[in-house]
């Protein structure tokens, strides 16, 4: 295969081959350094930058809102985004290819755990410069972050457990309204909830009790729908927890105490980047170790053949209701992150689009997949956000690429991949060359 | 008592009665065979004895334990392992992943462990994964440990199913038709892999047969099922001259 390309190539072509291959080397620890000294070199130039190149402020999102917005500034923009990212990335990624691979293989060495860390806080740094440039980016990434919280979470239903949930908005709004209460009401001097009952320097150290908590009563939603749809396999869960759904939303626009349809406000501004990024890290450890337990691969057995995996032990009944209710505390914990984020929360927020939303996420990105759950949420969050200036148009452009999806890989983009940390983390080594 | 005990067996599907009677009673170390033409309910009674259908009348008890109402896991646990006429097997699950998966019951780790990857569970999932490399080497697949089930050859995936169930480490195992559909080759190396299967674990063997060359040289005991009923009980040679089998199951040209 390798021989007859190069062979009928060109000499572009083979350059061009051969640029793919250096780069294909490149681990992620180089990707990351790249990065980092991408959004440094944007933090210190990218103003002044921005002002020459004529562009009325720096590119939020690559360029693309400014590129669809004014097409006059599609090449200042474009040559920006090069600037800025393009070029220092890939310049630095070669440059510390070897560097970086030996660092990597030296901190596998030392500790699996400990090189795990390093990538994250590197990660975190990154995202942390990136978004110290405008605030339309750090609302951007924590949504982004949120996404992929309930998108992973809903993959464990609808990809590894192969049943078709619905209620994933409605075990979000009952973690958002659980989370928002706990917070305004002990924290908050309000008008609903009267005076803070405790300190409010407290609040964000038993902030992640109050997720939890929500989490918590997602899942004994979860529990509600659950008891009567697994009963029997079909499309009784589409259905029951469609229901389930709107139930929700109806029974907290009738609450009078959390504000009816005008929602609740005054949440706390708790949840920071830092906490926002440490929830979705442990969300996707989690998750991730579950399903790759043999606890959490029954999900895959239950799903291919419920009969066979009944009469080897495995106890079908449980597993599901337990892999329902985990689902939907996490939902519920992101549901609570979204309120604080935003700093208000309405059940309008929670409703047939916000399902939609999620649903495209998980199908686009590939079913019993962590991995693709998280470049579907990305993809199609920050699609969404770059699209914003197409208006009505967006809400074409994203359906006609997940019919698009549908039709070539129809489980979704990186359906059934295991996401193995330790692949992802490793050095690339050269590839040996046959003959 | 007797290790499985089955005594008077009745089981109806709406108005059709498909097992009526029905006794069974199964020594340790024992290999029975069930043999009948088709839609005799063979595979019926295997259902019946492992949950997954509810008698209608009857009792089933193992070590003198009712099994009767209980979830098909539950009996898996107890000690009945089996496996599929027609091969259920997961389709989107690799050969060393089956075999772990059938131990499901006997990871201890419980959520926690799930959650967040503990020392027992590391070690409960390595035990788990060198006793099911130990039973693939047995039915001799352990080459294919990393391949998807759906990309073996026939004989390879009901050798598959055959380990599965040996993984959960059953008192009886429950073999329907485990030659079904395998050419002269795989049949003698099946045989084969039954014996040393029954020689190395002592298991009692429950297993339905069509082709009477295996249930004659493997079973000690035999039964004869036709509509529901078990016309005949015996060894495999009062089996073969009993006028009655030979003429409902045999067919008359036989006595010629």
């Amino acid at each position: 295969m390798e021989v007859t390309t190069s062979e009928l190539s060109t000499p572009e072509a083979g350059l061009k081959s051969k640029i793919l291959e250096t780069f294909a080397r490149v681990p992620i620890l180089g990707w990351l350094f790249g990065t980092l000294v991408a959004v440094i070199l944007e933090q210190i130039v990218g103003t002044p930058l921005a002002w020459a190149l004529g562009l009325p402020k720096i590119p939020a999102l690559f360029g693309f809102l400014i590129m669809l917005k004014k097409p006059m500034l599609i090449p200042s923009s474009m040559l920006y985004v090069s600037l800025i990212f393009l070029l220092p990335i890939g310049i630095v990624a070669r440059l510390t290819l070897a560097p970086a691979n030996r660092l990597a293989e030296r901190l596998i060495n030392f500790s699996m755990q400990g090189s795990v860390l390093v990538h994250l806080v590197l990660l975190y740094a990154i995202f942390h410069i990136w978004t110290g440039m405008s605030d339309y980016r750090l609302l951007t990434l924590k949504f982004t972050l949120i996404a992929i919280m309930v998108t992973v979470s809903l993959n464990v239903i609808n990809g590894y457990m192969g049943e078709f949930s619905c209620s994933h908005p409605g075990f979000m709004a009952l973690g958002a309204y659980t989370a928002s209460v706990f917070s305004v009401s002990l924290f908050v001097n309000d008008s609903m909830f009267g005076q803070a009952l405790m300190p409010s320097f407290l609040g964000p150290f038993l902030f992640p009790i109050g997720l939890i908590f929500g989490g918590c009563v997602s899942a004994l939603g979860a529990l509600i729908v659950a008891i009567p749809s697994f009963r029997t396999r079909g499309d009784y869960l589409a259905i029951i927890s469609l229901a389930f759904m709107f139930i929700v939303k109806s029974l907290i626009e009738n609450l009078e105490f959390v504000g009816g349809p005008r929602g609740l406000s005054s949440q706390p501004d708790w949840a920071n980047l830092p906490t926002v990024f440490t929830w979705t890290v442990v969300c996707i450890w989690v998750i991730n170790n579950f399903v790759r337990s043999t606890l959490g691969k029954a999900l895959n057995a239950i799903r291919d053949e419920e009969t066979a995996a009944n009469a080897m032990t495995v106890n079908t009944k449980r597993t599901k209701v337990v892999a329902y209710m985990f689902a939907a505390f996490w939902a519920g914990v992101a549901g609570g992150l979204f309120a604080h984020v935003l700093g208000y929360v309405n059940p309008a927020s929670f409703s047939i689009q916000k399902l939609a939303e999620v649903l495209a996420m998980v199908y686009f990105g590939g079913l019993n997949s962590v991995y693709g759950s998280i470049v579907g949420a990305v993809s199609l969050s920050l699609l969404g956000e770059a699209l914003r200036p197409l208006e009505l148009f967006k809400w074409i452009a994203i359906p006609l690429l997940l019919i698009l999806v549908m039709i070539y890989r129809p489980t979704g983009l990186i359906a059934f991949k295991e996401f193995n940390v330790l692949k992802l983390i490793q050095p690339k080594k050269k590839k040996r060359k046959e003959v | 008592m007797s290790l499985l005990q089955v005594e008077k067996m009745t089981h109806y599907f709406g108005g059709l009665r498909a097992v009526h009677n029905y006794d069974l009673q199964i020594e340790p170390g024992q290999i029975r065979g069930l043999i009948g033409p088709n839609g005799a309910g063979k595979t019926t009674i295997f259902n019946l004895i492992t949950g997954i259908h509810k008698p209608t009348e009857g009792s089933v008890q193992l070590e003198s334990e009712n099994l009767v109402g209980l979830e098909p896991h539950q009996i898996a646990s107890a000690g009945l392992g089996r496996t599929f006429q027609n091969l259920l097997l997961w389709r989107h699950m690799n050969v060393l992943e089956h075999v772990i998966m059938s131990q499901y019951s006997k990871m201890t780790y419980g959520l926690a462990g799930a959650f967040f990857g503990t020392v027992k569970r590391r070690r409960q999932e390595a035990e788990a994964e060198d006793k099911a490399y130990g039973l693939l080497e047995l039915v001799g697949i352990s080459d294919l440990a990393l391949e998807n089930v759906l990309n073996l050859p026939y004989g390879a995936q009901r050798r598959v199913e055959m380990a599965r169930a040996l993984a959960m480490d059953p008192k009886i195992l429950f073999l329907d038709e485990p030659t079904a559909g395998m050419n002269p080759e795989e049949l003698i190396q099946m045989m084969a892999i039954i014996r040393q299967v029954h020689k190395k674990f002592g298991l009692a063997i429950f297993l339905i047969e069509h082709r009477l060359k295996v249930v004659m040289e493997l079973c000690q005991e035999i039964q004869t099922l036709v509509f529901g009923e078990v016309i005949a009980e015996g060894t495999p040679k009062e089996i073969q001259n009993n006028p009655k089998v030979i003429d409902a199951y045999l067919g008359k040209e036989a006595i010629d």
